[in-house]
């Protein structure tokens, strides 16, 4: 029987400062054991557990997309005991993986279909995922268009900065940005993400809204999308609770009778209604 | 099912020859209480209790446990995991209440989705012998949430005591084993198996206290706002004290020790009663206040696991009744609920 505690070992490769505040970086990890590596199987949406050995351990939505074999990307804002051991770590250290976890976004679903993804802050990591999953070559074209709608509160603290300028090149993806607060270069939209997708009206047409952000962003989001015509079982949430196993025995990241680590952490409303008032 | 008996003045001896072959465990005296732990002698086992203060869930689920130890060194990750049990282990005296919360903790230990390598190993090594209950406590209310003083759920035998002798009863194939194994046990005559039939009809009864627990489920279904939750925590200290002693209980932390370059990776007993069990290091709470953790213990134990299992993560024991420091008996907040 194997032991779903123990970590596989991951070195990470590469850090990068993602942020003008320098809150969040991106960690690319490669497995020491190559083994390891072909065995871990994920889909965009799921997380695993990091470990900075003597600090502890901690859930993070999985950055990378599995169309990239061999490396995996997390993004991590410092906020916690894990998450400032991780920002102190220097390219070459050694850190703990357990995973994949939790479900992933229901892609054979989204097959034939346009996709709505939209996002606010540092929630972006997953759906960074899933785009990065769609716009590969062998797989874009079991998907409709593609709309991405990503919001920060400034330019400076979106993510990926230069994936996105690549991105708003391509003819096959249809991006927008938006800052709450513009600086002096800034040439995307200037509002909170709700009100951009007013503007920009997604048709809810054969399509799923895929949608990752602060509450608050989640919150003024659902009527948008709900006046657009987009019915509670095509509204994807990813969701985020406190962890510790990640394998549904710990119990505190439960909604209702759900386990956020288990049959989450992906949603679709029609799921999340389910839970009455508890969601 | 296959019927023995054994003297009552043999069960000493029984167990000094089962502690040669098993590690065993039965309820010992510690202090002014009982608890069970592993015992070098079968003198040192308490037959005549009525049940231990602390479940006998760490047999199977430590209160703290390493669950590997590590090492950093330069180029590298050296992960060791602690040695797994070696003997075959026996439960001796567990009463059928926290027999019964075995199989509630198999649900979640040992489900399809995930293996906990840790319990399910304790687990499948040992063998569990229940004493039925000829007097329960004021207590308890097992036959409430389907069990009762001679239930046999998770249990592996089941002894009945029918005064000079216990008749035992195997429950399962490897009670069953165990059973012919052991020429401690004789056969069992008619006259003890009518006193013990008797023992078990009349037993029932004494269990005074009794909630109508079928109906709690479709009630909580619809009170998840209801202000019920406002009032019903406001006596409760959050001291945590009936999770902990619940047989059925299993929440736990995840916490590393280390020193320098080396340490260990430990699973501790938790609480839902505890405002950090849910914190989120952003300074978020999604159950912030007690009343939140009050509802989410008691839906959890009469709601979210019969959704997600189909029975009560209780077993009427009575121990959270018994040791609140403010004596909020979980039999009234439930009749309150009936109630509403």
């Amino acid at each position: 029987m194997k032991n779903l505690y123990l970590p596989l070992a991951m070195r990470a490769e590469k850090i990068v400062i993602e942020t003008e505040d320098k809150n969040i970086k991106t960690f690319s990890l490669s497995f020491l054991n190559k083994e390891d590596g072909s065995s871990f199987n994920y889909l965009p949406g799921q997380f695993a557990q990091l470990s900075v050995l003597g600090k502890g351990e901690a859930p993070f939505g999985i950055a990378s997309s599995p169309t990239q074999p061999g490396e995996l990307e997390f993004t991590v804002n410092k906020v916690g005991v894990v998450t400032v051991a991780l920002h102190n770590l220097e390219e070459g250290e050694i850190i703990g993986i357990r995973g994949p976890l939790g479900s992933c976004f229901p892609i054979e679903a989204f097959e034939g279909k346009n996709i709505v993804i939209i996002g606010g802050g540092f929630a972006f990591t997953t759906l960074h995922s899933l785009i990065r999953y769609i716009l590969y070559q062998e797989n874009r074209s079991r998907f409709g268009n593609v709309i991405v709608i990503y919001g920060a509160r400034s330019p400076g603290l979106l993510l990926y900065k230069d994936e996105l300028k690549q991105w708003e090149a391509r003819p096959d993806l249809d991006l927008h940005l938006t800052v709450d607060k513009a600086d002096d270069g800034w040439r995307g939209k200037v509002g909170v993400v709700p009100n951009v997708i007013k503007e920009v009206a997604p048709s809810s047409e054969n399509a799923y809204a895929i949608v990752c952000g602060p509450p608050i962003m989640i919150k003024f989001t659902l009527p948008v999308l709900r006046d657009l015509g987009f019915l509670p079982e095509r509204i994807v949430l990813s969701l985020e609770m406190k962890m510790k196993c990640g394998i549904g025995m710990c119990g505190r990241c439960n909604i209702g009778n759900k386990y956020v680590c288990k049959e989450g952490p992906i949603f679709t409303l029609a799921h999340l209604n389910e839970l009455s008032g508890e969601y | 099912m296959k019927e023995m008996k054994i003297a009552k003045n043999e069960v000493v001896s029984f167990l000094d020859s089962l502690i040669r072959e098993y590690k065993v465990f039965a309820p010992v005296k510690r202090d002014s209480f009982v608890v069970f732990q592993e015992i070098h002698s079968g003198s040192e086992a308490l037959l005549d209790y009525a049940n231990s203060k602390k479940p006998p869930k760490e047999i199977f689920f430590p209160q703290s446990e390493v669950m590997f130890a590590y090492s950093l060194h330069g180029e590298g990750l050296g992960i060791e995991e602690p040695a797994f049990e070696e003997k075959p282990r026996v439960i001796f005296g567990i009463r059928p209440c926290d027999a019964r919360s075995l199989v509630i903790l198999d649900d979640i230990f040992n489900s399809e989705m995930y293996k906990d390598v840790y319990y399910i190993d304790k687990r499948e090594k040992t063998l569990v012998i229940a004493t039925g209950c000829n007097q329960p406590n004021s207590t308890c209310f097992c036959t409430s949430l389907g069990g009762g003083p001679f239930s046999r759920d998770g249990s592996d035998l089941l002894l009945v005591d029918i005064g000079q002798e216990y008749v035992v009863q195997a429950v399962t194939e490897k009670g069953e084993q165990f059973l012919k194994k052991h020429s401690e046990f004789k056969d069992v005559d008619e006259h003890s198996l009518s006193l013990m039939r008797n023992v078990i009809e009349t037993a029932g009864a004494l269990i005074k206290s009794k909630v109508e627990t079928e109906e709690i489920k479709e009630k909580l279904d619809r009170m998840f706002d209801d202000p019920f939750w406002d009032l019903v925590h406001e006596k409760c200290l959050g001291c945590a004290i009936c999770t902990y002693l619940c047989p059925t209980c299993h929440c736990f932390d995840i916490a590393d020790e280390a020193t320098d370059h080396r340490g260990k990776r430990i699973r501790i007993w938790d609480s839902c009663a505890f405002p950090m069990f849910t914190l989120e290091a952003s300074g978020v709470n999604p159950r912030p206040t007690n009343k939140e953790r009050t509802r989410q213990r008691i839906m959890h134990k009469f709601k979210y696991f019969v959704d997600n299992h189909g029975m009560a993560a209780c077993v009427g024991c009575g121990r959270c009744i018994k040791e609140c420091p403010v004596n909020l008996d979980i039999r009234a907040v439930l009749n309150s609920i009936l109630n509403r």
